[in-house]
């Protein structure tokens, strides 16, 4: 099997771009704010930018490398790459498109991306889901050795992207190549990559399957990346044999994470319940505070807890009868309450 | 008023002689051979524009190098020179004691008041409004495109062959149909530079000048042929959005995909 190994060192406009990530028959996300450098790894790998220093090979065949002042053009290197917005030929109809670099069964490709029906439709007149199975299908046409998505799901409105997002899940288990993906919403990288590295300023901060990253982030950075509520506060260790934080606006806080000084608590929303009255219950912290919003997604609702953020059931929010204004205490478990060092 | 103004001398070209009597005088001898040198000089200069212009328009409309404002600048040049200048400058570079006289004449040329000197003339004001439109055009060019296009395995002539000229080709098209009206239309630098002999420089333009006290009838005759080819080739310009966006056919036939 044939990995993609990429150990590249590209000089950015304010940071270098330094990183080392080998790619097996897996999906790789790289995940970070915008302008981390994660659309110049993609450039990199597929030879449209040349990195400064480093290598990239795939399976025997070496595609970059500064020592011997090796940089094969992008026509020579065997990747599909598929751009944020798709890049389509516009002046092509579908299926000259795919058929653009030769090669594969062409009518193949159309039938197993379902848009066969659409062969001769230019890609103005395609929605945005099209665009991107007819730019799947055009990467794929030329039996590529290593795919690479930019932001795959961006182009997409809200509506459209889940199912999208599921099928191309699919695609990726069933093309089983090495795949590198990059995004800003960790939610998209969770659900389609194997493994997510974090991507910022240039530095990986940390790469582990998605549910390791929620649950063991290596920063603040992550930890917000995976939706947490960030808390700021001084921990000390408390008399019950836990570690007691004092948050920032006087509330105390109770953890089984070791750690003294400043520091950020983090508490994923799904681990916050919502009572109407003060409880007794077997979680040890619970806020006092208001409720400021109630967002619904999907089946779930984001209740808007002051400086706190939970997530509970559509049902729930209807038996509670949860309105914004209301006064409710939010209880989570020492147990879930992480504790990173604030630097 | 304005457009009255505007449209006033056009229909006074068609309303000074009767229409039988405009095409009866086309088959005019000092008429044949003008149209006969204008369409060939023009021909060969569209010819140069296009295969010279459309590669230099692609060269500074997409790639970034030291001095590429001054080409810009030096392209556009024509544009705003004097055709008369233009016609000195000329003969002061290509003529007999000109600049590159001496070379040319161990060649055995002789370039002033030769049909090469028309082409040359023609070709001197007019290619600058291709090229504007062709540098412009190319720079208009999504990049992600362009770059899609090499992850497909193109190389790049295949990539301005298949994607660039294609997606230019309205652009273009206009930019020609521009350059061709200017050609047509030639006067100043051709005079200077090639004179006005029947049958070998003198194109429609020169003739109308020439025959303009000796036979007034014959350069009306010739006005009205020029009036309805500008006409047309303004048409072809205006129409010109109609047949970029056409789905099926594309005007470049070598452009197209080969895998149908």
């Amino acid at each position: 099997m044939d990995a993609l190994r990429i150990d590249i060192s590209v000089p950015l406009r304010s940071f270098v771009l330094e990183l080392a990530l080998d790619v097996g028959k897996e999906t790789v996300a790289l995940v970070g704010p915008s302008g981390a450098g994660k659309t110049t790894v993609l450039r990199s790998v597929a030879g449209l930018t040349r990195p400064e220093r480093g290598r990239i090979s795939c399976g025997k065949a070496t595609w970059f490398d500064a020592d011997r002042n090796l940089f094969l053009p992008p026509e020579e290197r065997s990747v599909g790459l598929v751009f944020q917005e798709y890049a389509l030929f516009p002046h092509l109809d579908v299926r000259r498109n795919v058929a653009f670099g030769g090669g594969g069964n062409v009518d193949e490709l159309l039938e197993r991306f379902r848009i066969g029906h659409l062969s001769g439709a230019r890609p103005s007149r395609l929605s945005g889901g099209e665009r991107q199975r007819v730019a799947l299908a055009r990467a794929l046409a030329r039996d590529p050795a290593v795919l690479l998505l930019d932001e795959p799901l961006s182009a997409l409105d809200a509506h459209t992207k889940t199912r999208v997002r599921a099928e191309l899940h699919e695609l990726l288990a069933e093309t089983g190549l090495p795949t590198l993906l990059v995004t800003h919403d960790f939610e998209d990288a969770a659900t389609l990559a194997d493994r997510v590295g974090v991507l910022v300023d240039g530095r990986l901060v940390q790469l582990a399957p998605p549910a390791a990253l929620v649950a063991f982030p290596a920063d603040s950075f992550v930890a917000s990346l995976g939706g947490a509520n960030l808390l700021r506060g001084v921990a000390r260790p408390g008399d019950n044999g836990l570690v007691e934080v004092t948050l920032a606006g006087g509330e105390r806080i109770y953890s089984t994470d070791e750690v003294e000084g400043e520091v950020t608590a983090i508490v994923y929303p799904w681990e916050i319940s919502i009572a109407l009255a003060p409880t007794t219950d077997s979680a040890l912290n619970h806020i006092p505070t208001e409720i400021t919003s109630l967002v619904p997604v999907a089946n779930r609702v984001r209740v808007g807890l002051g400086v706190l953020v939970a997530e509970v059931t559509a049902s729930s929010v209807d038996r509670l009868q949860l309105a914004v204004g209301q006064r409710v205490t939010a209880s989570f478990k020492a147990a879930a309450t992480r504790l990173i060092p604030s630097r | 008023m304005a457009a009255l103004f505007l449209l006033l001398p056009l229909l006074a070209i068609f309303l000074r002689v009767p229409p039988g009597k405009l095409i009866s005088q086309l088959g005019d001898p000092v008429v044949r051979d003008a149209l006969v040198v204008t369409l060939k000089t023009n021909a060969i200069a569209m010819a140069l524009i296009l295969l010279i212009g459309t590669p230099t328009a692609y060269l500074i409309g997409t790639r970034r190098f030291r001095g590429r404002a001054l080409a810009v600048t030096l392209v556009e040049l024509p544009l705003v020179l004097p055709p008369a200048v233009a016609g000195i400058g000329l003969l002061a570079a290509f003529g007999r004691v000109g600049l590159l006289g001496t070379p040319i004449d161990w060649l055995g040329l002789q370039i002033p008041f030769s049909q090469i000197a028309v082409v040359m003339a023609i070709t001197f004001v007019a290619s600058p409004f291709y090229l504007r439109q062709g540098i412009a055009a190319f720079e208009a060019l999504d990049q992600n495109l362009v770059d899609a296009a090499r992850t497909l395995g193109a190389s790049p002539q295949r990539v301005f062959f298949r994607v660039a000229l294609p997606l230019a080709a309205g652009s273009l098209g206009a930019g020609a149909a521009l350059a061709f009206a200017r050609g047509i239309g030639e006067f100043g630098a051709t005079i200077m530079f090639a004179g006005s002999f029947q049958g070998i420089t003198q194109t429609l333009p020169l003739a109308i000048y020439s025959e303009f006290d000796v036979d007034f009838d014959i350069a009306l005759t010739i006005s009205a042929l020029l009036v309805v080819v500008s006409a047309m080739i303004l048409l072809a310009v205006k129409l010109r959005p109609a047949w970029t966006r056409s789905e099926s056919t594309s005007p470049f036939l070598f452009a197209r995909s080969s895998s149908s």
